[in-house]
């Protein structure tokens, strides 16, 4: 394999070890901003009075050298009215604040500038940003963007500390006498193949699930080598191509998932581009370098819940000790499939929503076809409860899990957890160009294969800003709990009643954890 | 098995340099000149490919730039920036966004679905089509690999009037013949778009394009002339109230006609009917508040093409201005349901059909097929300024577009919105579109998912007032 070894993180951190976050900054020169702070070389007489104003550190200096202010860092316009707003005291009237001229090309609905600003700054500092971005929703104006939590009063013979809340989760509620997996976090990484995304990438992602005690899916594109030092911690998927599936790597994982559809293009297979299709990639899916590579769709041996169950039961055959999980997508029967999956012997059914990432995918499909998991959800775990199986079964959703509020909205709505992928490959400085399928693939580093662009990225660097993000969303996740005098966040699945919907509401509801409480 | 349909698609370049949404902006002043210049490190080699398009003068860069924002975050003085694209914005207007025009370019310059990375990054839903969503199928579906069928999915659709039964005397003989029927390959029809400037060759390209498609493109009668009549047999004249004229030359050449619905019109059908028992005639209806009505009174006295067309937004006309036209759609489709008479009548739809996935979610409001005007436009790389209703100059000189060339684009537009119409059957199991008509079923409203999951969990009950802040 063409691919270097990389270094290899601690698995098991020594109990009462925490991770506490590792200030990781951009790759890149300038880290994107939504401000730009500016100062004129001509007017400024190098008196260094701003070094000494700025709380921020926006301003530093070597020597006598002022370096580049640090726009990112920047408090905004928020800082006029304060006492060491550099504008107002610069001897020189030297610099100068304005809105930069990128942020309005940052974005689009579902991921606003302000929530891609947001999450890197979560990336970098493990914690919520100063300045006045957004960070809870995107702009898509409906779904999680119109669902607020409505925090009661504060109690002040209510105070929890953060070690007494819990947001572990068992993924087994079988009874089956399969082993237990029980997550740190109530959210665990989605499956992207090796091929879509860098092996640095995957690197990041499963150390940070190390870390935190959860999994991360291998997607269908096979099991690296790489991976085998994290076997408890991956989960290998077997999907319709059956790329790269041995039944050597169904026995190393401790949950494999099957895959059945995926949000962004339910219905229709998954799709390489031949560019992409690298000889490591070749050699991972058993096929043929630079050949573009679909998955067909469906199952050609799946027609009926009995040939699923036949399916899952290969499964555990041949892995006693894994639990399955089953990956559907949302059509309008999501309800009888989960049923379905359920009495064909999952621990954990998977609802993958029509906004999710992907590698490529028709935006047709993307946007038209199936619903968006904010309705499945609710859907589904009414109808498990109906059906008087929901104690038995891990609901799992995806597709458009964006923030940490997402996380916990999903979880009121009545899921048990979460999947996430976009969302760490935003900490990774993905900004959402739409280009991970084209050419040579993604110009960060991120979903690519290019041995070149790859090593924009280092899985030292990567492993960082995700541990900060799973840093930054389980102090979120704490903190709703908190706020709401619940002790787990099993407490919090199916609360309804802790959210409101803007569509039936009226008056303005702040749920910002940067405020009150 | 009848040979499969086929479109053949083929690149043809843009004449003009299609507009995207940033721009680069790049300040020299200041520049250190450093020994490796960030713009040298291009992923995309966009800053050493660029050039000046002498004939539209402007730099090209912006058409290679892949928006990574590496110069930007990469130069040491902040020189490079991006920046909204200002000329983007002005495409169009508040139907006709940007985002559509440049969809469009792209799939007429190409003939292919438009595939991206990354999630849908759009709204999470809109008003008319982009307020519901087509269903997909976990197991049952044709087994397909992606877009390479290997089963034959038939997007053709019959136009005419269909017998609601068969009789059949003592030999097992057909008691009567049946009436004409005209079968199209896909569920699309053409038409003359209400504007555009040199109208004589668009009208040109309409009419090749129509027969590469093998489908019909509809004109009004008087701009059909001379030298349109050798592809008479993919035209389709429209005739004004009180036009139409059986001696009409042209009428033994074309295969289906079109009449625009007046008081007289089933007389006149009568009459086209009686001298060219083949011919197909269409009725033409505004989809206003009788529109349902009409219908259903067209049907019962034995229309076989009911068209019922909204405005170019794709809205209702006169007192349903404010409705969508998917609802008018669906209103008159169940009426004719209602009546026990829906499988007789043909019915199509127009007005505001922008993109592959209006074609699909019309066809499950209730109609057979759909009729694309504007998007053909749109594929000749027009930006909508509308300076030719004003006899202004076409800022992309249609006048010298060669014919083949518009007719192709308007070929690849098409074959792009059959293989997205594909996708859509595919994903849930079908195969064909007659069987999508109407199958309200295998779509979700918002307005329905709204009342069934989220009123039922947010709404406040009767009588009780909103939920405040922290109560």
């Amino acid at each position: 394999m063409a691919v270097a070894k990389k270094k290899v993180i601690p698995l098991k951190p020594k109990p009462g070890q925490p991770y506490e976050p590792v200030p990781t900054p951009s790759r890149f020169r300038t880290p994107l901003s939504k401000y730009r702070v500016w100062r004129s070389d001509s007017k400024c007489i190098k008196c260094g009075k701003c070094v000494e104003l700025c709380p921020y550190g926006v301003f530093t200096k070597a020597g006598t050298y002022l370096r580049r202010p640090k726009s990112h860092l920047c408090l905004g316009f928020a800082c006029r009215d304060k006492e060491f707003y550099c504008v107002n005291k610069c001897p020189g009237q030297a610099l100068r604040v304005s809105i930069h001229p990128v942020y309005a090309t940052l974005g689009d609905a579902r991921w606003t500038a302000d929530l891609l600003l947001a999450t890197w700054w979560q990336a970098e500092w493990g914690s919520l940003p100063y300045t006045d971005l957004e960070y809870r929703l995107g702009g898509s104006g409906g779904g999680f963007d119109r669902l607020r939590f409505s925090f009661p009063p504060p109690r002040r013979d209510f105070k929890l500390r953060p070690e007494d809340i819990s947001l572990e989760l068992d993924l087994n509620r079988r009874g089956d006498g399969r082993p237990q997996v029980r997550l740190g976090v109530p959210f665990y990484a989605a499956g992207m193949s090796f091929g879509s995304v860098s092996i640095n990438t995957i690197l990041s992602r499963v150390q940070a699930a190390a870390r935190f005690h959860t999994l991360l899916c291998t997607g269908e594109g096979g099991y690296p080598e790489e991976l085998y030092p994290y076997d408890d911690h991956v989960i290998t998927q077997v999907a319709t191509g059956l790329f790269g599936v041995r039944e050597e790597t169904i026995q190393r994982v401790r949950m494999v998932e099957f895959k059945y559809a995926q949000g962004a293009k339910p219905g229709l297979g998954g799709h390489l581009l031949g560019d992409k299709v690298t000889p490591a990639v070749a050699r991972m899916r058993e096929s043929v370098t630079g050949s573009a590579l679909f998955s067909p769709f469906p199952f050609h041996s799946v027609y009926s819940v009995e040939d699923h169950k036949k399916h899952i039961d290969w499964i555990k055959e041949i892995n006693p000790r894994a639990l399955v999980s089953v990956k559907v997508s949302t059509p309008t029967d999501v309800d009888m499939v989960a049923v379905g999956s359920y009495y064909a012997g999952a621990h954990v059914v998977q609802l993958d929503g029509s906004y999710g990432g992907t590698g490529a995918a028709p935006d047709i499909a993307k946007k038209n076809i199936a619903m968006p998991v904010e309705y499945a959800i609710p859907k589904v775990h009414q109808f498990l409860k109906a059906e008087g199986i929901r104690e038995q079964v891990t609901l799992i959703a995806s597709g458009g899990i964006r923030t940490a509020f997402d996380v916990a909205k999903a979880i009121a709505l009545g899921a048990d957890g979460v999947q996430i992928g976009t969302a760490e490959l935003v900490a990774l400085e993905c900004l959402r160009c739409h280009n991970c399928e084209s050419g040579r693939g993604c110009a960060r580093g991120i979903a690519t294969t290019d041995p070149e662009l790859v090593d924009l990225m280092t899985v030292a660097w990567g492993v960082n800003r995700v541990s900060n993000l799973y840093y930054s969303w389980s102090w979120q996740l704490k903190e709703i709990l908190r706020r709401f005098g619940m002790r787990s966040i099993r407490e919090l699945r199916g609360r309804t009643d802790t959210l409101v919907h803007l569509d039936y509401q009226d008056r303005p509801v702040d749920d910002d954890l940067r405020r009150g409480a | 098995m009848p040979a499969k349909y086929h479109i053949h698609v083929r690149r043809v370049a843009p004449r003009f340099s299609p507009l995207g949404r940033s721009t680069i902006i790049d300040w020299s002043e200041g520049c250190l000149r450093c020994a490796r210049c960030v713009k040298e490190m291009c992923p995309v080699e966009a800053y050493r490919k660029r050039d000046f398009d002498r004939t539209q003068l402007t730099d090209t860069i912006d058409e290679m730039c892949r928006d990574c924002f590496r110069c930007v975050q990469g130069c040491p003085r902040e020189l490079i920036f991006k920046a909204l694209n200002p000329q983007y914005r002005q495409l169009g207007d508040d139907y006709w966004t940007p985002e559509i025009i440049t969809l469009t370019w792209y799939q007429a310059e190409s003939g292919k679905i438009p595939v991206s990375g990354a999630g849908y990054g759009g709204p999470f839903a809109g008003p008319g089509f982009d307020a519901l969503w087509t269903d997909m199928s976990e197991i049952v579906r044709p087994t397909r690999d992606g877009i390479h069928g290997r089963e034959y999915i038939s997007t053709s659709v019959d136009l005419g009037r269909k017998p609601m039964f068969l009789a059949f005397d003592g030999q097992g003989e057909l008691l009567f013949t049946p009436p004409p029927l005209l079968e199209v390959p896909l569920p699309l029809l053409l038409a003359e778009p209400p504007l555009g400037a040199a109208l004589p060759r668009l009208r040109q390209m309409l009419g090749q394009a129509a027969q590469s498609l093998g489908t019909l493109a509809l004109a009004p009668r008087e701009h059909l002339t001379e030298e349109l009549l050798p592809l008479a047999r993919h035209l389709a004249p429209h005739y004004a109230p009180g036009k139409m004229n059986l001696q009409d030359p042209i009428l033994p050449q074309v295969r289906a006609a079109e009449l625009a619905d007046h008081a007289g019109v089933l007389e006149d059908m009568e009459a086209l009917k009686k001298r060219y028992p083949q011919l197909i005639v269409f009725i033409k209806v505004p989809a206003d508040g009788r529109a349902e009505a009409r219908v259903a009174d067209l049907t019962r006295a034995g229309a076989e093409v009911v068209h019922l067309y909204g405005t170019h937004k794709a809205r209702g006309l006169g007192d349903c201005r404010d409705l969508h036209l998917k609802d008018l759609i669906r209103r008159c489709h169940l009426r004719l349901v209602a009546d026990a008479c829906r499988d007789a009548v043909t019915l199509l739809a127009s007005g505001g059909i922008a993109l592959a996935e209006h074609v699909a979610k019309a066809i499950i409001c209730g109609a057979d097929a759909v009729v694309a005007d504007i998007p053909l436009l749109l594929s000749l790389e027009c930006r909508l300024c509308k300076e030719c209703r004003e006899d202004g100059p076409c800022p992309i000189e249609l006048e010298n577009l060669p014919v083949k060339r518009g007719a192709q684009r308007m070929v690849n537009l098409m074959g792009a919105w059959n293989n997205q119409l594909l996708e859509v059957l595919g994903a849930m199991g079908m195969r064909e579109v007659r069987r999508l008509r109407g199958e309200v079923g295998r779509a979700m409203f918002k307005e329905d998912l709204d009342q069934e999951i989220f009123a039922p969990l947010f709404a406040p009950r009767e009588g009780e007032p909103l939920r405040r802040e922290g109560e």
